[in-house]
């Protein structure tokens, strides 16, 4: 079993497309590395000199990471990841 | 042109005001590809200020997988102003990431929580362009 990252419309250009991709790794980090190796730009798109971007959300089985690790965040298989732009503004 | 009813224009301009000075955010959700604003979805402010909104990250989740499950999709993202007019700053430039959606300010600058004409505008923000359009309020 492999982890399923949903991407958002906006992130779909680097996936052909694809509402979901799958990927392995056991922290957020590597999970993002190997979905970029398959999906190039992605990983450009979340993260910003080392750490995830802060107008981009990314939650676990539905727990936003920034409570649980950040980029180290643990994975496991069959974990369902979900990217999610923040809606924000000044 | 965005066509919008009379009683979501009242419940945006409800929540400014009820969260001034602090900016208010929300949705209004529609049938993908209708481009009908039908299920208002007010938001809570993560940040609580007067210059800067962001959904509260967890709601905001809830909201996406609900908007998913009923085929809907975001038609309107509004926020108020609450020193400034109905404009988009350049961080509502820089984070706008709907392209299908209108983009509805509202400002409180004028009266602030209390009665008075609250301005209300709408536009389109692709790749960095603003576009001003038509706001036609349906009774």
């Amino acid at each position: 079993m492999a982890v399923e990252v949903r991407i958002p419309t906006i992130l779909r250009t680097f996936t052909n497309g694809a509402k979901a991709v799958e990927g392995g790794g056991s922290t957020l980090l590597q999970l993002i590395d190997d979905v970029d190796a398959r999906n190039p730009g992605l990983k450009s798109r979340l993260i910003e000199s080392e750490n995830l971007r802060r107008f981009v959300n990314v939650y676990v089985n539905d727990e936003d990471v920034r409570f649980s690790g950040g980029l180290s965040a643990p994975i496991a298989d069959g974990d369902v990841v979900v990217v999610l732009p923040a809606v924000a503004g000044g | 042109m965005l066509r919008i009813a009379r009683a979501h224009v009242d419940a945006m301009t409800a929540h400014a005001r009820a969260d001034h000075p602090d900016e208010a955010c929300g949705i209004i959700a529609g049938p993908i590809g209708s481009d009908e604003p039908r299920r208002y979805v007010p938001m809570t402010n993560a940040d609580r200020s007067p210059t800067f909104f962001r959904f509260d990250p967890t709601e905001q989740l809830r909201l996406y997988r609900e908007m998913d499950d009923n085929d809907e999709e975001v038609v309107v993202v509004y926020h108020s102003h609450t020193a400034t007019e109905a404009y988009p700053s350049r961080t509502d430039i820089s984070y706008a990431a709907e392209p299908q959606a209108h983009y509805v300010l509202v400002s409180t600058a004028e009266n602030g929580a209390g009665e008075g004409p609250v301005e209300v505008r709408s536009y389109r923000i692709l790749d960095g362009v603003v576009t001003e359009e038509e706001l036609h309020i349906t009774e």
